[in-house]
């Protein structure tokens, strides 16, 4: 792998290593990475390979046990950088929503701009342009109890990009839902991004959604390789 | 405060555990503004009955209650006879019981007591106390509670009294007492040649500590202390105040861990919504403050309940028969400032363990569990 960052570099790991259980557990070893800006990669592997993990360390959730890592700038070793890279570099979206119930909508997509101190009016625009996006402008006053499946991953989308980050992590975001929303809200997520220019690292054990994507890194034994 | 959606979801998900916390602080605050404002009212109304017109207070060294201090007569002349002295006025208390009231207090005074000349009275003359044999003379509530009309007969302990007059006093302790001259009171408790305390009133204030000391030379068995001073070493009151404040901050003590539990169970029910806030950019300071959030709801909401139901408390005692005259609250806005000040401290200590448990908590491996 070329050692120097490309200039539009987001994220720049190397020789990145995790373990658990004090070493014992060896989940990620020596793994080297770029992102650049816009693109869209898919981490490739299967249920227990390190994707999860690797997506962690990308986004300041844990901290690896060695290597150099640097995402959108910032150091997530670093406490107040992890903040920062989470208010305002980067956006998660899981495999479960992960939305607050008995919030609405609307409640929810606001989380991210209450902890960034974004201004109000500012916060009710961009939850309704988001809302429309996605095709859940409708459903902005429903509680989360109160809608789909299809539509609580939409709305998490919408929250992880509340900040306009230029980087979204994706964690199997699709992954519980059925087989046809599933393919609606991935078509969604990547017409989203690619119309705004953001960086998507994608976790995922599905070929047709690896192969959907710009480049494709596949995770096995603690490493990772172009696929 | 744009966070107050959060800080609601939580104890509109959960109202009955939230209710426990404010009830918790709602009992706390009820307690403290019922307990401290009887007990204020109380020591007032003490303070008034012992200092009518008065600047000092003599009574026997070393009694552990007024009820048992003997000031003999002649020490009351001796006192009178002192050069300073424009006035002392003996008064001997008892207890006596009368139809089903098993505790009236009885003043023994002589004719010339202030307090008769300054009560209002509703029959009889002050000019006749002490002249009319085997008479009684009632405060107001007494005479109500007793059902006694002036000119009547009144059965008091095992003996039997014609009303004589009836007056009210701003005091309940003496509005709900009865009267008798010296001598009968001294007579009726077999405590003859005796009286309780002393109330002086001096020609010269200036020269107070004169006084005090030729008491004390003169009469070693006796002490003299100024009103002030006696209010603040008298150990009934301290006793009073003491427990008051025990009491209310036992209170409070279990409000706080009725908020600490509340806010604990939050917390542990939620760990994963925690660590997606934390995700979406909440700073440690922001959860934390989202739990101290929480808590000053319930603290907010306990005050409101404390004192809807102190008050109520409050005015039933006030008006309650068994009560009646010796339950004057006595609220003061410093106490109210105290209570509400100590309910939130408390809500906010209650909170501090469970707000540090949420900020300690680990995004990454709150989110693998399922
Ligand atoms: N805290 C931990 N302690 C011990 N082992 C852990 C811990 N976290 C993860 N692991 C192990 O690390 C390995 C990688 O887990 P990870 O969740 O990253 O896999 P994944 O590729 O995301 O799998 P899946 O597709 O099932 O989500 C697994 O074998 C898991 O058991
Ligand atoms: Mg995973």
């Amino acid at each position: 792998m070329n050692d120097l960052p490309a200039p539009a570099a987001l994220v720049r790991g190397r020789h990145l290593r995790k373990t658990y259980d004090a070493g014992r557990i060896r989940v990620l070893d020596d793994v080297s990475l770029d992102v650049r800006a816009g693109e869209m990669v898919a981490l490739w592997g299967a249920s227990g390979s390190g994707k999860s993990t690797l997506l962690h360390l990308l986004g300041g959730l844990d901290v690896a046990d060695a290597g150099e890592l640097t995402v959108c700038g910032c150091d997530p070793r670093d406490e107040a950088d992890r903040l920062q890279l989470r208010r305002r570099h980067l956006g998660f979206v899981f495999q479960l929503h992960n939305l607050i119930p008995d919030l609405t909508v609307a409640e929810n997509l606001r989380v991210p701009a209450l902890a960034a101190g974004l201004a109000a009016d500012l916060t009710a625009a961009r939850v309704r342009e988001l809302a429309e996006a996605v095709g859940i402008g409708h459903r902005l006053g429903h509680r989360i109890q109160d809608i789909s499946g299809g539509e609580r991953q939409r709305t998490a989308i919408c929250r992880a990009l509340m900040n306009s980050p230029p980087l979204l992590l994706a964690d199997e975001p699709t992954g519980s839902l059925d087989e046809d929303t599933g393919d609606t809200v991935f078509a969604l997520l990547r017409h989203l991004v690619h119309e705004r220019g953001i960086a998507v690292v994608l976790a995922t054990h599905e070929r047709r959604f690896a192969e959907q994507c710009d480049r494709r890194l596949r995770v096995r034994h603690g490493r990772i390789e172009d696929a | 405060m744009r966070h107050l959606a959060l800080v609601f979801v939580n104890l509109r998900r959960h109202k009955l555990r939230a209710l426990i916390g404010v009830a918790g602080i709602g009992f706390g605050v009820a307690a403290m503004l019922t307990i401290l404002s009887i007990v204020n009212g109380a020591i007032g109304m003490f303070e008034r009955i012992l200092a009518v017109d008065s600047h000092y207070l003599v009574f026997e060294r070393n009694v552990s209650d007024l009820f048992f201090s003997s000031v003999p007569d002649r020490d009351v002349a001796a006192l009178r006879a002192l050069p300073n002295v424009e006035s002392a006025e003996p008064l001997l208390f008892g207890l006596v019981t009368s139809g089903d009231r098993p505790i009236i207090t009885c003043f023994g005074l002589e004719p010339t007591n202030p307090r008769l000349t300054k009560a209002k009275w509703l029959a009889g003359r002050p000019e006749e106390f002490g002249q009319v044999p085997g008479a009684v003379w009632l405060g107001a509530r007494a005479a109500e509670f007793l059902e006694a009309r002036a000119g009547g007969r009144l059965q008091i302990g095992r003996g039997e009294f014609t009303v004589a007059g009836i007056f009210a006093t701003e005091n309940g302790f003496e509005d709900g007492g009865v009267f008798l001259p010296l001598r009968a009171a001294q007579e009726f408790f077999s405590r003859e040649g005796v009286s309780s305390i002393v109330a002086i009133k001096l020609r010269d204030e200036a020269r107070g500590a004169e006084f005090r000391q030729a008491v004390t030379a003169a009469h070693p068995g006796l002490m003299a202390l100024e009103n002030r001073e006696f209010n603040r070493s008298y150990t009934q009151f301290k006793i009073l105040h003491f427990t008051a404040w025990a009491v209310g901050l036992c209170a409070f003590l279990l409000g706080g861990l009725g908020v600490a539990n509340t806010m604990l169970l939050s917390v542990f029910s939620r760990i994963r919504e925690i660590a997606v806030l934390r995700v979406c950019g909440f700073s440690r300071g922001q959860v934390a403050g989202l739990i101290f959030g929480e808590a000053a709801v319930i603290a907010a909401a306990g005050v409101a309940v404390g004192f809807a139901l102190g008050y109520a408390a409050l005015f039933a005692l006030e008006h309650a028969p068994i009560f009646h005259g010796y339950v004057q609250a006595v609220v003061k806005p410093l106490m109210l400032g105290g209570i509400v000040a100590t309910a939130l401290v408390t809500a906010v200590l209650g909170a501090i363990y469970p707000a540090q448990f949420a900020s300690r908590i680990q995004p990454a491996e709150a989110l693998r569990y399922e």
